[in-house]
């Protein structure tokens, strides 16, 4: 269960104060799968951010699987974070000096857990890259680094699990492997996944939309999947837009 | 928990994998710090450890007996009933002479040493040809130094005439235990027979000899306890005793001493390497952000980033204190042969465990604590960088209140004076040093900050587009003014201080020895031979500089008390007390003099009594706590002669003229036994060899110095020392490359993004290289500039201090070193653009 509560984030650059993000709230439930769109600058990333206990809140709550992350110090929330957060990102972020096999390795390795090895191959033969554990990230395609990240993402068994446009730097077909992939592991992990993007065809496969707008939760709905919900998604996305032209009078 | 640390380091080790070249090279910096210490410590190991094992060799027995004077009869039938009590003794008198040799007629000034059968008990001395040193005994026989041989054109087999006596060189000497080849500067050694010393008639009235009786004591017996009970019956009769342990002593301090010396140029050394460790490990920080920020996202507190980045740090500076203590151990192996001379003992070279291990600790600790201040830096990088990437200097922003950081800079200073005072022994000078380090490089980073806002300044809108961005890159953001400045500056720094006390030493030197108005120096002279001497010096067209009357006396009282209760107090300096003078009178002074306190001698008419004066020397005057009008009554050969004193001098020592601590005023000492040296003035060698010869022809107890020849020797060794010290600054210089490296290193990839991006919007080439040139040329401008002045002040103040002297700057050197520093900077500056060149604009864009 995630749980955000008037979210807010100033950035303070002499004496002007900019809000990226206002007043943000929602619940999200044990194994939900949310995405979070918006155009660019709309405060996703800052949110994702928020959520996954990156940086902190000026003003607001938000509650990780129970835990106020208020009351966690920095090294804490990287416990947690170590324990029940797992991420995708959109440049895959593998550390390049690392293996893939020693890449899928590290959550578990922090933790002091000497089973990684074998968790982190079966995990990297289910995303299909038996054959490439001992390659570096420079070796690899960027559809490989993804699923290597994807990996790793789950090697802890996430009780949440955030991804930052992970098909942002993937063709069409590579990232919807990855997302089918992505899918499937939820399936047998449980885990609540908090998808960003603004790719509305990848938005629509979450079960709930939660639309952001320059710092503000413009929309938050079920999705659903068939064509209708998604022509309904175009529209709502459209409307998005439409919010932010008007909150800009620069636009 | 153990797994946990295993995992920490396991990861830690391959997060190094592609970084360990890098991170290898800025931690060399230390290496020739280490290497330094290393190959100083090590080698005054081996000395010290060769002097212990060969100590009764360098002493030649286990006891000696020394004396300037002959021993009274009284020492010498205890010498005797000691032989029958089981502790033979072997005899040794040392003094110089004339040597000639008739069928070369070459002449020289030798040493003498006419040893008894027996000498010496422990050690061997080996000659050429070999096994000869047993037959000196045989008969009128004499064993010499190889360079008599060549000074005299003389072969083996040649009568040597000394004195009166006649000897036959049997062979040449190889090797004197405790006897190093320095001590034939003066003069080349001559063993002779003792029982052939009477036929020279060398040792008349004040002739300068020195007397010594080696024993050989029976193993059970200790000698330091064989001699205690004889010590007040020996200190009576002014006789030195030492043991064979209070001779190692003696010599392993000295040992000791130099190499702390030297061991100072090797902490300045590690610290300049520190300082390279630091801006390198400062780039390699700025390199792994990006890994540290994946690393928190995936659950790494920032204590197990520290861990693992320390880890390396740690590992990779062990090795490049490693690396520095082996090549330490290969330049410790090569001493021996380039200060051989200088050392009085055989060295045997081996490995030091102990100096190796210090080595180690002290260079991997200095790596480390000089690398932990960039490193703690990674704690601060934020998870969010993962997603949003901010520039280097933003993310590794760091608090001035952040403990660890604070601990780290007192670790920091802590070492370097732990270090500076364990070397110094001394914790003031230690504290001194410290301080002064500092300060050199406060000044340096001041100098930086005032180059970047006097760029920021000047900089001029109409100026080339080239020479304004390198200009400017002074300033920007990331620039690296202050780690390139610190670095050459500092590196430069210890270069010139290094050159510039050893040329303002020479320089010193060489304008002493030629201001000197004599050449040839007669001693030795009886009063009845000084006018005759004199005359014969002058019919041979030559000028007598100095004729110099020399009475020898000692120290009965001052004010009333005697010397023997002088000495009891401990206020006083006991070697001026326990001295032989070698006095002089005369009415005025000599140019080598100045006046340091008190008046010149009056006339005998204007004092108040009727005593004689004395001027003594002012260091002398100082041990002896003498002021102005005190009493002190002189024991010249049995006589009392009360004096008053006067005034102090000034003296300068260095020149090759004759000199006293005491001078009396002529009535003082004219009933007084005397001898004379006489000082004269010849053109050159051919002149000097003919009248050296017809003086011992006539007088042969008359001994003379060429003092060009002197001087020679002593150049010759000037010139080693200046060798050594043109080694220590190549070795330094050597040592500013990994440390300028790692300075340049700290911003190069900041500056080839920036290259490149040019490139992508159109600079060529040659803008690009002319912007680098622009800006490295005024790095490498003012790091040295500021390093030069910086090493004019620590050579002004060791010149004024610690060799007392005055500091006269040497430019040429100073530029030499200078444009030597600014073009390493240049080039290295070069060197890691080149990567502007080699990379496509497109692989640099896509990195991001």
């Amino acid at each position: 269960m995630l749980v955000a509560r008037q979210l807010t984030k100033e950035y303070r650059s002499g004496t002007h104060a900019l809000t990226v993000l206002r007043d943000v709230t929602f619940e999200i439930p044990q194994g939900a799968f949310v995405a979070v769109v918006g155009p660019s600058g709309s405060g996703k990333t800052t949110l994702l951010g928020l959520l996954a206990g990156l940086d902190t809140p000026s003003r607001g709550t938000v509650i990780l699987d129970g835990t106020d992350l208020a009351d966690l110090d920095e090294d804490a929330r990287a416990r947690l974070r170590g324990e029940k957060v797992g991420f995708v990102f959109q440049s895959f972020q593998l550390i390049p000096t690392l293996t893939a096999l020693e890449n899928v390795q590290v959550p578990l390795e922090l933790r002091g857990d000497d089973s990684a090895s074998v968790r982190a191959r079966d995990l990297l033969a289910r995303v299909g890259l038996s054959d490439r554990i001992d390659h570096f990230p420079a070796q690899l395609s960027g559809g490989e680094q993804q699923r290597v990240a994807l990996a790793r993402a789950f090697v802890n068994a996430p009780r949440i699990l955030f991804a930052d446009e992970p098909t942002g730097n993937l063709d069409r077909a590579t990232g919807a492997r990855i997302v089918e992939l992505l899918e499937s592991l939820n399936h047998e992990s449980g885990s609540t996944i908090i998808l960003v993007t603004h790719d509305a065809a990848l938005a629509a496969r979450a079960a709930r939309i939660i639309r952001l707008a320059d710092g503000v939760v413009v929309s938050d709905s079920e999705s659903q999947s068939d064509a209708a919900s998604s022509a309904a998604s175009d529209r709502d996305a459209v409307t998005a837009v439409g919010v932010a032209v008007d909150a800009d009078p620069k636009l | 928990m153990t797994t946990r640390w295993r995992l920490l380091g396991r990861l830690a080790w391959r997060e190094s994998r592609t970084a360990r070249r890098r991170l290898l090279l800025y931690m060399s910096s230390i290496s020739l710090g280490v290497a330094a210490l290393v190959a100083i410590d090590s080698f005054s190991g081996n000395v010290t450890r060769s002097i212990r094992e060969q100590s009764r060799a360098l002493l030649g027995g286990d006891l000696s007996w020394s004396s300037r004077q002959r021993f009274p009869a009284s020492i010498d039938s205890l010498i005797d009933s000691l032989r029958v009590t089981g502790a033979p003794s072997a005899r040794v008198t040392t003094f110089a002479s004339m040597g000639v040799v008739p069928r070369t007629a070459g002449t020289r000034l030798v040493q003498v040493r006419a040893v008894s059968a027996g000498y010496p008990f422990y050690g061997e001395i080996t000659t050429e040809p070999a096994g000869l040193w047993a037959r000196l005994h045989d008969n009128a026989n004499a064993m010499v130094d190889p360079t008599l041989l060549i000074a005299l054109d003389a072969q083996i087999g040649d009568t040597l005439v000394l004195g009166f006596g006649r000897f036959r060189i049997l062979g040449t000497l190889k090797n004197v235990p405790g006897d190093p080849g320095l001590a034939a500067v003066i003069g080349p050694r001559v063993y002779i027979p003792e029982r052939f010393l009477p036929e020279t008639q060398l040792l008349v009235f004040g002739s300068r000899a020195e007397y010594e009786v080696l024993f050989r004591v029976p193993e059970e017996v200790s000698p330091g306890k064989f001699v205690a009970r004889l010590r007040p019956r020996l200190e009576a009769a002014r006789i030195r005793a030492r043991t064979v342990t209070e001779n190692e002593m003696n010599l392993t301090e000295a040992i000791e001493r130099m190499g702390d010396f030297l061991g100072i140029v090797g902490l300045v050394a590690l610290l300049l390497g520190g300082i390279g460790v630091a801006s390198g490990v400062h780039a390699f920080v700025a390199h792994k952000i990006d890994t540290v920020a994946i690393l928190r996202c995936l659950g790494a507190t920032s204590g197990q980033v520290l861990v693992v980045y320390v880890t390396q740090a740690a590992v990779m500076g062990l090795l490049g204190a490693a690396a520095g203590a082996l090549l330490g151990i290969g330049i410790q192996f090569l001493l021996p042969h380039v200060i051989a001379d200088f050392i009085p003992v055989d060295v045997a070279v081996r490995l030091e465990p102990a100096a190796l291990g210090l080595g180690l600790l002290v260079g991997g600790w200095v790596a480390l604590v000089f690398a932990l201040r960039p490193l703690l830096a990674l704690r601060s990088v934020s998870p969010l960088q993962a997603l949003r990437r901010d520039a280097d200097s933003t993310v590794l922003r760091m608090r001035w209140r952040d403990w660890p950081r604070l601990l780290v800079n007192v670790a920091l200073v802590g070492s370097v004076l732990a270090i500076a005072v364990a070397r110094i022994g001394a914790l003031r000078d230690g504290a001194i040093m410290t301080l002064s380090i500092g300060v050199a490089i406060g000044i340096l980073a001041a100098s930086a900050s005032l180059l970047s806002a006097v760029a920021r300044r000047m900089l001029r809108r109409g100026w080339p587009y080239v020479v304004r961005q390198g200009v400017a890159n002074l300033y920007r953001p990331a620039n690296q003014t202050r780690a390139v400045v610190l670095a050459l500056g500092f590196g430069t720094f210890l270069v010139t201080t290094l050159y510039q006390v050893q040329s303002n030493l020479v320089r010193e030197f060489t304008i002493k020895t030629s201001a000197s108005s004599g050449n040839l120096l007669f001693f030795d002279v009886q009063d009845d031979q000084a006018l005759a001497l004199d005359s014969m010096v002058r019919a041979a067209g030559h000028a007598v500089v100095q004729r110099t009357p020399i009475v020898t006396m000692r120290i009965a009282s001052i004010n009333g008390r005697a010397t023997e209760a002088l000495l009891k107090d401990s206020a006083r300096a006991t070697w001026p007390l326990r001295r032989e003078y070698r006095s002089t009178y005369r009415d005025s002074m000599v140019h080598t003099e100045t006046l340091a306190g008190g008046r010149w001698f009056r006339a005998l008419g204007a004092r108040r009594d009727s005593l004689g004066e004395v001027s003594v020397e002012r260091d002398v005057a100082r041990e002896l706590r003498l002021r102005i009008g005190d009493l002190v009554t002189w024991d010249v050969q049995g006589v009392p002669v009360p004096t008053r004193v006067t005034s102090f001098r000034e003296v300068d020592w260095a020149r090759f003229e004759p000199n006293f601590f005491v001078v009396f005023s002529p009535d003082a000492l004219t009933q007084a036994p005397r001898q004379f040296v006489l000082l004269t003035k010849v053109p050159d060698d051919l002149a000097t060899a003919r009248l050296q010869r017809r003086v011992v022809d006539r007088f042969p107890n008359v001994s003379s110095i060429d003092l060009s020849l002197i001087q020679g020797t002593l150049s010759g060794i000037l010139r080693r020392v200046s060798v050594a010290v043109r080694f220590l600054a190549l070795f330094s210089l050597a040592m500013g490359v990994p440390v300028l490296f790692s300075a340049v290193a700290a911003t190069r990839r900041a500056r080839v993004r920036e290259g490149v991006l040019l490139k992508t919007l159109g600079a060529t080439r040659r803008q690009i290289e002319r912007i680098l040139l622009a800006e490295y040329l005024l790095l490498g401008a003012l790091g040295s500039m500021t390093g030069i002045l910086l090493s004019f002040a620590a050579a002004w103040a060791l010149m004024r201090w610690e060799f007392e002297s005055a500091f006269v700057p040497a430019f040429p050197p100073a530029v030499l070193i200078g444009g030597l520093f600014m073009a390493l900077t240049v080039v290295i500056g070069a060197l890691s653009g080149r990567d502007v060149f080699r990379e496509t604009p497109m692989a640099a864009l896509r990195e991001g």
